[in-house]
Parts: structure tokens; C-alpha cells; sequence
């Protein structure tokens, strides 16, 4: 069994909590406690009628406001799959969070209200989408029982939506016709879209290839925590723990420590205390090697024939996620994997205009922006850009005083 | 299939050691919560592969509130010894005598609010700026919101509206001194995904897992071990059933559920039938509000 892990997007009011509330009932995903607590809560709102969005809505201010705050994570299989849901909210001022849980899925849904068609939000989530390169989109055209079931509706959005993907270069876009409030082809296949031979969410959800996001060729490996028990028979034990984040390791290879750039190679490899010959991404394993060379937490052990680059000069693409602006000349310190390196920011090329996608001047990037930026890091970094591999090319910007992550960078 | 494929299991096994270590490599002076229940002896099976032949770079911390089964208690300090790591036990007890706090009273009286004073207590006593705890996103809806490393501030409180976001797998540690971060290494993991995990790696757990006998008080539908600590009524009925825990929580406030299950595969067959939440199941202290969980953990619960 495999797990698709995946993110809902669109705006306020577009439905997204009650998508998953629907999702998760019509699969029997809800037991009877939950329902229960559910049933009365709703008892108080909407003249009693179920209200699946209280499913997700875990915090007190959003049952309040009646809108999703902060990443909800939720789980439920069926027997072909296992599914980790980041219920992600539609507010601009909640964007952050979006990004949070999209930074890891596998797929987005963008949930898209029949009546409104694309708005700004649906814009600005396809762009992180994008950015992000998450590799599988559903495009959810929702509330079409509000528009008499129109096809030429649905349409028309499928129609204008293409376009935008096709600028924004989106992976595996589908569009799939639903009313998440209704169920109509959420589990079940709906009698009110009989024009719409496509599959129902789940169905796609269940079949969809997961490409392989683990890319096994460029073999990266950064050092987490350094084990050295000390002990009398253990005495010149020295390994060096942490998980592959890309590629195959196997004993023999000769490596590169970066960004010392000394040379080495594996004399063995570990998983819970037993010898490998291999081992590979995402295995979380403990490396040694021939030589007794300086490693340390923040160190990347590559494989020699094939090296990230080592630079000092940067470009990035940046969704900005601090209150307080992004300024020039401003210092900030990024963390790449497990390496913390100070920055300073260099220029601001441009900010995207997340309407037009046209690319403006800017002299200071306020909350949800995105950005491209120049920095320059105090010690050389070795990245691979993000489009390339993108476990070695994201990082996060965090504040120097408050320590508050303030932004997600995609190293160009 | 590829021979480079990861089963679900492996998946996230592979992640909680990632966070492991990550806690290892980011903090001064972290500390692993373990309370003796399936969630943290499963963290501490995992920190056996994140850090072996290594020692753990932290103790073992039980907050004890003086009403946990005797079963549990025993379990984890045999844990403790085979494995050969430090445990720290603090008691509820000595905070309620030291600041005269009040106890709970009526049928059940639960601890389980006192013991967010006992933690705070023990993090400043030690300096603690991690703690490790075995929480997952599916047991209820305020934890599905919690991040991997979760930030508190200096009274231990959680602002869920401040949460520092969190993108692809790098953890911000960094915190001011004072602030702490309590890391979940099993955020992502099931019930069901625990119990397939302790039968995958042929895992110990204490008997009260499994199915026994035991006199219980049925109390609103719910089954409570009779102990010391419930003050009867007239009109309670107390009952011998056959009974196993899906959780393990103080005796007051933790239900059993009657069962057949004497094995792992029985009890894993039972769950996948069931149609009751772990925590609706089990806990009477989610009960009280519907924000409950939320309201404890902005004082500094977990």
C-alpha cells in the first residue's frame, strides 16, 4: 500500500472543508463518536442541516468565523490507498499555511465555485502550485448544483482555467464537476452531471500514478546528528546519522563532504544496527566512512560524480510569509535541510503580480508575496536548484530576533 | 514494484527518525515524554533505531499523577532498565502538595488537568527546550492542527493562531530562552498505523492492552476500573467484564472497551471493525467542552 498525501485549495467559501467532510463520510471514514459531535454542533447552526465542514474547523475561532485558520491534517484509507489530507484555508491571510501544506503533497485540489469561476485566490494558489511543482492538480468545479448543472458552465471555467495552467506549466491537470455539499461525484458518481463520463474524485484519488517525487539518481545526504557512543568496545565508532533525501548510496562509493569538499568513501552503511550494502531516499540511516575526516550537523555528503553546486550568489523565487516587510540589504538567515547559513538580500529582481502574472518593481515584499530576489550567503551553500530536485533546492527564510519562519524560497 | 520502494510503514518509521534526530541535532537539552502507554513506547522503539549503538542524547520524563494502573507503571520502568536509559519521574502529588493546588473531587476525580503544572514544573526544574511527545494528528481535532515542532512560549502556551509554518521537511528549532518546542515524531501516523507497527516489530506492551477481566463501573456507557480513587454511589452498578485499553491515560479518566482480544492480530482485527474514535472511545476528559483539548493545550498540556 502507498500514500497519497494531499492538499485542498480555493478560496473562503468555495467548500473546501465541506469537500473533505464529504469525502471522508461518503468513503465511511467518519466514525460514530465524531458524527455524533458533529451532529450537535451543527444542531446550533444552518437549522440543523449537517454541517461536514465542522469535521475539519478543529479550533475554537474557526467554528466561530466559520472559516478554516490553520492546516488541518486529516487521515483515511480505503483499501487501495492511504490518504494524509492538509485541509488548508482559503483566507489571503492564511496563505502561509497553504504553503505549509502544499510544500509536501503529492497533489493539489482547486476547488473552484461554479458561480464565480477563477477568482485571485485561484490564481495565487495554481502559482504556488506551480512553484511548487507539485505534480498532479485536480481542478474541482463545485456548487453546480447551484447552476442547474450546466455543462456549458463548467465549461467555460474548464476552458479559461487550461489557459492559465498551460501559462503556469502545470503537471496532469483534471477537471472533475462536483457538489461537495450534495456529494455528487465526490464518492459517488452523480445522476445530476450525467453529461460527465470522467471519474469521481476518489476514483482518480485511488488510481492516480504517483509519479515518483523520490528522485534516485542524484544522491544527497545531509548530515542530521553525529553518533559517537564513546563506549570501550565502541571506542572509535563514528557515524553519521540522517535521512537520504534524493539518490542510492552503496559501500564503496566514493563521496564528497560539502562544503569542505573533502573526499572519502562509505565504508558502511546502517539501519538499525544492521550492515547494508545499499540503501537509498527517503531511508533514514547512519553512514560511515574510510576516512576520519571533520563532519558535522549541517554537512552534505554527496556522491563525487555528481555535485550540487557551491555558491554564494543566489537567486530565488520567495512566497513571503513574515508581518514584517522584506526589505534590501536586509539580513536573514535561511535554512537549507539541516544547514543554517546567514543571508543578506541583494536586490529585489521583481514581484509577480499574482492577476496578470506580470512581473513588477517593488522595493519592499509585504505578507504573501511572491518574489524573486539575489542573496548572498555568508558561507558557501551546496544546492541544486529546486525545478532540478527539490529536496535539495527549498528553503525557509527565518527571522534573526524573533527566530519566526518568515518565508519559502525556491532556490533558481 | 521497484526494489527502491518504501511501504507505508517504512514511509513513516523513516520520517519519525528523521524527527528524531532533528530534536537531537537542534536542541540543548530535549527530553522524551513516556508515559508507559503504546504512542510512547512505540517513540521509544523508534529512538532505539534513530540512535543506537548511541546512547539516547535525553531522558525519559514521566509525569505521574498518582492514579495510573500499577500494569503501566511496572511496564515502564523494566522498559527503562533493559534498555539502559535515564528515566525522570515527577509526581502530580508533590506539586499539589507543594502549591496547594485543589484536588479534583466528584465520582472521577482526573488528575489530568494538574499534571499540565507537574510538566511546566519538571521543564523549568531541568531546562528542558524539547519535549517529545507521542501525539498524533488523528486523535482529535485540536491536535490535527499541531505542527511537527510545535513552539510554546516561556508558560508553556500554545497560540495556534502564531504557529510557525512549516515546509517540506526542515524544522525551525530556533526559540528564545525560555520558549520550548514539544516535537511530534508520530504526527502523521494512525491509530491503526501503531498497532500495525508494534505487530510489524514484534513490540512488548504493558497486559492492560489485552484482553482481561476486571471489575469496572459502567458509567455513562463508558467502562471505568473500579480503583481506589472512584467514589461510588448508591445506584452504580460494578460489574466483572472482559476488558482490554485502546489508550492508556490515569485509571479515572481512561474507559476500557469490553473485548475478546488477547493478541495483537485480534486486537488490530477489532479496530478495523470498529465504529468509535480512540478518544471518543476512551477519554472522559474530551468530553467536558468541545474545545477541551484546545483549552489544555494553550495552558501548556500536550
Amino acid at each position: 500500500m502507498d500514500i497519497l498525501r494531499f492538499i485542498t485549495a480555493g478560496s473562503v467559501d468555495d467548500g473546501k472543508s465541506t469537500l473533505i467532510g464529504r469525502l471522508l463520510y461518503d468513503s465511511k471514514n467518519i466514525l460514530i463518536d465524531q458524527l455524533e459531535a458533529v451532529e450537535r454542533a451543527s444542531k446550533f447552526k444552518n437549522d440543523g442541516e449537517l454541517d461536514l465542514a465542522l469535521l475539519t474547523d478543529g479550533l475554537r475561532a474557526e467554528r466561530e468565523q466559520g472559516i478554516t485558520i490553520d492546516v488541518a491534517y486529516k487521515y483515511f484509507s480505503t483499501p487501495k490507498r492511504k490518504f494524509i489530507i492538509a485541509d488548508a484555508p482559503g483566507h489571503v491571510q492564511y496563505t502561509r499555511n497553504m504553503i505549509t501544506g502544499a510544500s509536501n503533497s503529492d497533489l493539489i485540489i482547486i476547488l473552484i465555485d461554479a458561480r464565480n469561476g477563477i477568482i485571485e485566490q485561484t490564481k495565487r494558489h495554481s502559482i504556488i502550485a506551480s512553484l511548487l511543482n507539485i505534480p498532479n492538480v485536480v481542478v474541482a468545479i463545485n456548487k453546480l448544483d447551484l447552476v442547474n448543472y450546466s455543462e456549458d458552465i463548467f465549461n467555460n471555467i474548464k476552458n479559461d482555467y487550461s489557459k492559465m495552467a498551460e501559462q503556469l506549466s502545470l503537471n496532469n491537470v483534471v477537471y472533475i464537476p462536483i457538489s461537495a455539499l450534495d456529494g455528487d461525484n465526490i464518492v459517488d458518481k452523480s445522476e445530476n452531471l450525467n453529461w460527465y463520463d470522467g471519474k469521481t474524485l476518489l476514483d482518480y484519488l485511488e488510481s492516480v500514478e504517483l509519479e515518483n517525487n523520490i528522485n534516485l539518481d542524484k544522491a544527497r545526504f545531509p548530515v542530521q546528528y553525529v553518533i559517537r557512543p564513546q563506549t570501550e568496545e565502541l571506542h572509535d565508532y563514528r557515524g553519521y546519522a540522517g535521512k537520504i533525501s534524493s539518490g542510492i548510496y552503496k559501500v564503496g562509493d566514493s563521496v564528497t563532504i560539502l562544503p569542505s569538499g573533502t573526499e572519502s568513501k562509505i565504508s558502511s552503511i546502517e539501519i538499525n544496527q544492521q550492515k547494508v550494502e545499499e540503501a537509498f531516499a527517503p531511508q533514514s540511516v547512519i553512514l560511515h566512512l574510510e576516512d576520519d575526516v571533520d563532519i558535522s550537523r549541517g554537512d552534505l555528503i554527496v556522491k563525487s560524480d555528481d555535485l550540487p553546486k557551491i555558491e554564494q550568489e543566489l537567486e530565488v523565487l520567495v512566497c513571503w510569509m513574515g508581518d514584517k516587510p522584506l526589505k534590501s540589504s536586509s539580513k536573514y538567515l535561511i535554512q537549507n535541510n539541516t544547514t543554517q547559513v546567514k543571508v543578506v538580500i541583494k536586490e529585489i529582481d521583481y514581484k509577480l503580480d499574482v492577476n496578470t502574472l506580470e512581473k513588477q518593481e517593488v522595493e519592499q515584499v509585504s505578507l504573501n508575496e511572491i518574489v524573486k530576489l539575489k542573496l548572498k550567503t555568508a558561507k558557501p551553500l551546496a544546492y541544486d536548484s529546486y525545478k532540478d530536485l527539490a529536496s535539495n533546492g527549498g528553503i525557509i527564510f527565518i527571522d534573526e530576533s524573533s527566530f519566526v519562519t518568515v518565508g519559502a524560497g525556491l532556490i533558481q | 514494484m521497484s526494489k527502491y520502494h518504501l511501504d507505508y510503514l517504512e514511509q513513516l518509521e523513516s520520517e519519525a527518525i528523521h524527527i528524531f534526530r532533528e530534536v537531537a541535532g537542534q536542541f540543548e537539552r530535549p527530553a522524551l515524554l513516556f508515559s508507559g502507554g503504546k504512542d510512547s513506547i512505540t517513540l521509544v522503539h523508534l529512538a532505539l533505531k534513530a540512535f543506537r549503538p548511541g546512547k539516547f542524547p535525553f531522558p525519559l520524563v514521566h509525569i505521574d499523577t498518582g492514579h495510573n494502573f500499577p500494569e503501566v507503571l511496572e511496564f515502564r520502568d523494566q522498559l527503562a532498565e533493559q534498555i539502559g536509559e535515564k528515566l525522570i519521574v515527577r509526581k502530580v502529588e508533590d506539586t499539589i502538595k507543594e502549591k496547594g493546588l485543589r484536588e479534583p473531587k466528584g465520582k472521577l476525580p482526573s488528575r489530568n488537568a494538574l499534571q499540565t503544572f507537574t510538566l511546566l514544573d519538571t521543564i523549568e526544574e531541568f531546562e528542558f527546550d524539547c519535549c517529545i511527545g507521542g501525539g498524533r494528528r488523528d486523535e482529535e481535532k485540536a491536535r490535527a492542527k499541531e505542527r511537527i515542532f510545535s513552539v510554546r512560549d516561556d508558560f508553556g502556551q500554545w497560540d495556534p493562531k502564531l504557529q510557525r509554518p512549516e515546509l517540506w521537511n526542515t524544522y525551525n528549532g530556533k526559540i528564545h530562552k525560555g520558549e520550548q518546542v514539544r516535537a511530534f515524531p508520530i504526527s502523521n501516523w494512525t491509530e491503526l498505523d501503531v498497532w500495525n507497527y508494534i505487530l510489524k516489530e514484534n513490540i512488548q506492551l504493558p497486559s492492560i492492552y489485552f484482553s482481561h477481566e476486571r471489575e469496572v463501573l459502567n458509567f455513562d456507557n463508558q467502562f471505568i476500573a473500579m480503583n481506589e480513587f472512584v467514589n461510588l454511589d448508591e445506584n452504580d452498578v460494578v460489574t466483572k467484564e472482559k476488558v482490554r485499553y485502546r489508550t492508556v491515560g490515569d485509571m479515572t479518566c481512561t474507559a476500557a472497551v469490553l473485548s475478546e482480544a488477547t493478541n495483537l492480530e485480534q486486537v488490530i482485527a477489532e479496530i478495523i471493525t470498529t465504529k468509535t474514535s480512540e478518544r471518543g472511545e476512551t477519554r472522559i476528559d474530551d468530553r467536558t467542552s468541545e474545545a477541551a483539548m484546545e483549552d489544555r493545550k494553550k495552558a501548556g498540556y500536550f
